[in-house]
C-alpha cells in the first residue's frame, strides 16, 4: 500500500455529488419521457372528424 | 479545478434530499390529494397522461412556492423551535439558492401546466403562487393576526385549479371545495399555535394569540368550527357530495365540533395541567378531517363515474 494510493482514493464528497448527479440525471430523463408522452397524447387526441371519413367505428370492408 | 481541496472541509455541500426539503413535502402531499380530487371530482374526464402531468405540475407550483416562503421566512424559521431544523436555518442551503429553485420551478411548473392542460389553470396557478408568496408571506404574515385566514386561502386553491384542469371552466362545485380548505386553515393553525406556545411570540409573527390573547383563540376556534361545520354539511347536498359524503361529514363535524367546544371550555392553567392534551387532539384529528372529507368527495365521484350513484 503506497501513500500514492490516498490521492485517488474517493473522498465522501465525491460520493454525495454523484448521488445528486445522478438525481437531477434522473429526473432530467423522467421530464423529457413526461414531455414526449404529452406530445403524444395531444397529437394523437387532435379531433379529425372535420375529415369526410368517419374514423369512430372500422369500416365494413367488401371482402367480409 | 475540482479537487476536493479547494473545498473548505467545514463546508455543507446540499444533497438533493435539501433541495426536497425545500419544497415543504408535507404541503405537497395535501396539494396533490386535494387537486387530484378537484380533478376527479370535475364532469369532465382527463386523459391519465394529461392528467398525471397536470397534478405533478401543479405539485411542483406548490414546492417552488414552499421554497420561495422558506427563502423569504428564514429569518423567522431560525428562531422557531417547529422550523429551525428547516434546510436554510440548519446551515444545509443558501437563502439564494432556494430563491433561484424556487423562480426556476415556479415558472416551469406554470408554463408546463399551461401546454399540458389549459391556460385558465395556469393562470390560477400562478396567481396561487403570487397569492402566497407576495400577499401571505411578504405583506401580510407579519402584518395582521388574521395572517391564517388569508394564508388559508393559497392553500385552498389547489381543487379549483385540478377542476379547471379537467373542464376548463370555474363552477360553484369547485369553490366549495375551496371553501372548505379556506374554512379548516384557521382552526387547524390556531390550535397548533395554542400548544406550540412561545414559537410565535419569540419570531414575533403576529398571531391571534400573541397580538389577542389565548381566550379570544379559543372563541375564534370554536366560531369559525360551527361555520365550517354548517359549510362542510351543507356541500352534502350539493353535486359533489351525496350519501357517503354526507354521512363521513356529520360524524367528523360533530367530533370537530366537541374538540373545539373543549378547546373553548377551559383555560390555559387547565391547558398547561395536561401539557394542552385538548388542542392537540383537535390538531390531529383536524388533519384527518380534511383528509377525509375529499377522500368521501373521491368516493362519490368514483361512484358516479361508475354509474352507481
Amino acid at each position: 500500500m503506497g501513500a500514492g494510493m490516498s490521492i485517488r482514493a474517493e473522498h465522501e464528497l465525491h460520493g454525495r455529488r454523484k448521488g445528486r448527479n445522478i438525481g437531477v440525471g434522473l429526473m432530467l430523463a423522467g421530464f423529457v419521457v413526461l414531455v414526449m408522452a404529452l406530445t403524444f397524447v395531444k397529437i394523437t387526441q387532435i379531433d379529425f372528424s372535420q375529415a369526410p371519413v368517419n374514423t369512430g367505428a372500422p369500416q365494413q370492408g367488401a371482402s367480409d | 479545478m475540482t479537487d476536493v481541496t479547494n473545498t473548505p472541509a467545514t463546508e455543507y455541500e446540499a444533497e438533493l434530499g435539501d433541495y426536497f426539503a425545500l419544497m415543504k413535502p408535507r404541503v405537497m402531499q395535501l396539494v396533490v390529494f386535494t387537486a387530484l380530487v378537484g380533478m376527479l371530482a370535475a364532469p369532465a374526464s382527463v386523459h391519465p397522461v394529461i392528467g398525471f402531468a397536470s397534478i405533478l405540475f401543479i405539485a411542483i407550483g406548490a414546492g417552488a412556492s414552499g421554497a420561495l416562503n422558506m427563502w423569504w421566512d428564514a429569518d423567522i424559521d431560525a428562531v422557531m423551535r417547529r422550523t429551525a431544523k428547516r434546510p436554510i436555518p440548519a446551515g444545509k442551503v443558501e437563502p439564494r439558492e432556494a430563491l433561484y429553485l424556487g423562480v426556476a420551478l415556479s415558472g416551469l411548473s406554470v408554463m408546463m401546466l399551461a401546454l399540458a392542460a389549459n391556460l385558465l389553470a395556469a393562470a390560477m396557478l400562478a396567481f396561487t403562487i403570487f397569492f402566497y408568496i407576495v400577499i401571505y408571506s411578504m405583506w401580510l404574515k407579519r402584518l395582521t393576526p388574521q395572517n391564517i385566514v388569508i394564508g388559508g386561502a393559497a392553500g385552498a386553491f389547489p381543487p379549483v385549479i385540478g377542476w379547471i384542469v379537467a373542464t376548463g371552466t370555474f363552477s360553484v362545485e369547485a369553490w366549495l371545495m375551496f371553501a372548505l380548505i379556506f374554512m379548516w386553515t384557521p382552526p387547524h393553525f390556531w390550535a397548533l399555535a395554542l400548544f406550540m406556545r412561545s414559537d410565535y411570540d419569540d419570531a414575533e409573527v403576529p398571531m391571534l394569540t400573541v397580538t389577542h390573547g389565548r381566550p379570544l383563540t379559543r372563541r375564534h376556534i370554536l366560531a369559525y368550527t360551527v361555520l365550517l361545520a354548517v359549510l362542510a354539511i351543507g356541500t352534502g347536498f350539493t353535486a359533489v357530495g351525496g350519501y357517503i359524503y354526507l354521512t363521513v361529514a356529520v360524524v367528523l363535524n360533530a367530533l370537530f365540533l366537541v374538540g373545539a367546544y373543549r378547546i373553548w371550555n377551559r383555560d390555559e392553567v387547565q391547558a398547561e395541567a395536561d401539557s394542552y392534551l385538548v388542542e392537540r387532539k383537535f390538531f390531529r384529528l383536524s388533519l384527518y378531517y380534511l383528509f377525509l372529507h375529499f377522500g368521501a368527495i373521491l368516493i362519490e365521484a368514483s361512484l358516479r363515474g361508475w354509474g352507481l350513484a
